[in-house]
């Protein structure tokens, strides 16, 4: 295995109050090709500061990001978005744009010829499981919440960048929804083996997705670990997500006390 | 009426739209650019509105008046008539060229940016369509605007509807004033139905 992303010595911090607030320190780690890393942490954790280093929407203070073996600072910037599809909670989805020509963009902007683009958008559509004749031809303020992502994840599929970015992409879903889609997720990724990096809070969907999850806190990496380590992982953070899991059980069996939720 | 009257109204009328037209086309290639520009430079926005706001409050007969005496632009004459009916369209056009690129969506203006689109594919296919609603909401309001105050052209020397209208002042002829204001408030209706049209019809979403 080889690593399409790495994070060497990435520090990250922005003015505030004569000072300086760090955001991100001390963060190194690889992503493997085909594995979905994801990236664990509460809010304000840096987790999507850190996902905005891939596609340098964010450039690190110090430190550098590699992309396929390249510090970001070196790739021309359209070069690198375009080989890095980016998902994201609020679908960002352009609305006077048709579902087709959201899929579309990324493949028109490289110059693919109209029918193949035609049948791309087809293709990634139909793997969504939503009908092409149905779904092709309308806006997004006409799809539910459920079908906006899907759209947003076939367009960051579109022109079948070797990166996939998430933040959060599910966040906004009900969780009937959210799990459909998460399904689909897993199987999307069994049959493309995609490197991917992926931004959640939801620790549930951490185990679900994730080939290793990051679990972060304040800025930092606090442990790197397959699922089936995190689930024995001893620390506090650790602990804290995992409780999120546990809270029905042992709120069955200590019924009389009332635990905190974290 | 007589024949004369009707000839000088639709002469006059003709004149009048000249000027608006001239002023508004100046001004919305002045304004929006600019606008556009101000986006991207929120140093220079506080300075810029200032200088528009504040000639929008020079009351209109004094601006016209204070540009006669300026070399290059001044005058007696249709061209600082011109001159003025631009410098009072700038303000609605270039803030609302302003608030309508700010308004878009961040995430889709983060979208843009991260699929690789580059500043320019960003700026004319993403950001101008989806703000175009409320920057042609501005030249309607400035359009309308400049309509009624190109009257005051004729104070001037500039021609135009306001022609009938101080000559209908000075004779205490009321025909003569309505002569001037019927064709002028109705140049205004049309202007608002029609760049309204535009607006409903050229909106994306």
């Amino acid at each position: 295995m080889s690593a399409v992303v790495e994070f060497r010595g990435i520090a990250y911090s922005v003015p505030r109050d004569e000072g300086h607030f760090a955001i991100l320190e001390d963060l190194s780690f690889t992503v493997e090709a085909g594995e979905t890393l994801v990236l664990l942490g509460r809010s304000g954790s840096g987790k999507t500061t850190a996902l905005k280093m891939v596609n340098r929407l964010i450039a690190p203070t110090a430190g550098e990001v590699l992309v396929e073996g390249t510090p970001t600072a070196l790739w021309d910037p359209i070069r690198l978005r375009r080989r890095i599809g980016y998902v994201i909670q609020e679908t960002g989805l352009f609305p006077h744009f048709t579902v087709a020509e959201n899929i579309g963009l990324v493949p028109r902007l490289e110059g693919w010829p109209a029918d193949r683009i035609r049948a791309r958008v087809d293709e990634l559509l139909a793997q969504l499981d939503l009908a092409p004749g149905e779904f092709a031809g309308r806006y997004p303020r006409e799809l539910s919440g459920g079908q906006r992502q899907r759209v947003g994840v076939a367009r960051a599929l579109a022109a079948d960048p070797p990166v996939l970015l998430f933040d959060e992409p599910f966040g906004a879903l009900d969780p009937v929804t959210r799990l459909e889609v998460q399904r689909q997720f897993v199987a999307l990724r069994k049959r493309l083996s995609k490197t991917a990096i992926f931004v959640t809070h939801d620790v549930r969907e951490a185990l679900m997705l994730a080939t290793r999850i990051g679990l972060m806190r304040a800025g930092r990496l606090e442990t790197l670990t397959t699922p089936q380590e995190f689930l024995q992982a001893r620390s506090a953070e650790a602990r804290a997500f995992l409780a999120c899991l546990d809270w029905k059980l042992e709120n069955d069996r200590e019924s009389d006390a009332q635990r905190p939720v974290q | 009426m007589p024949n004369g009257l009707f000839s000088e109204i639709a002469s006059l009328t003709l004149e009048h739209l000249e000027l608006v037209v001239v002023a508004m086309l100046i001004a919305a290639a002045i304004a929006i650019p600019t606008g556009i520009f101000l986006t991207r430079r929120a140093g220079m926005r506080g300075w810029v509105l200032g200088f528009a706001n504040v000639l929008q409050t020079i009351p209109s007969l004094a601006l016209f008046g204070f540009l006669i005496p300026v070399p290059l632009i001044g005058g007696i004459g249709r061209r600082t008539a011109i001159v003025a009916l631009v410098l009072y369209a700038l303000l609605p056009v270039l803030r609302n060229t302003m608030v309508g690129i700010l308004g878009v969506d961040g995430a889709v203006r983060e979208s843009a940016v991260a699929m690789g689109m580059t500043g320019r594919q960003v700026l004319w296919e993403v950001e101008l369509p989806l703000a175009m609603r409320t920057i042609l909401a501005g030249v309607r309001v400035a359009t309308v605007t400049t309509i009624g105050t190109a009257t005051i052209a004729a104070a001037i020397g500039g021609g135009g509807l306001g022609v009938f209208i101080f000559r209908g002042i000075s004779t205490v002829d009321t025909a003569q004033i309505l002569a001037g204001a019927i064709p002028a408030a109705a140049i205004a209706l049309a202007a608002d139905e029609g760049l309204g049209w535009l607006e409903r019809k050229l909106s994306p979403v």
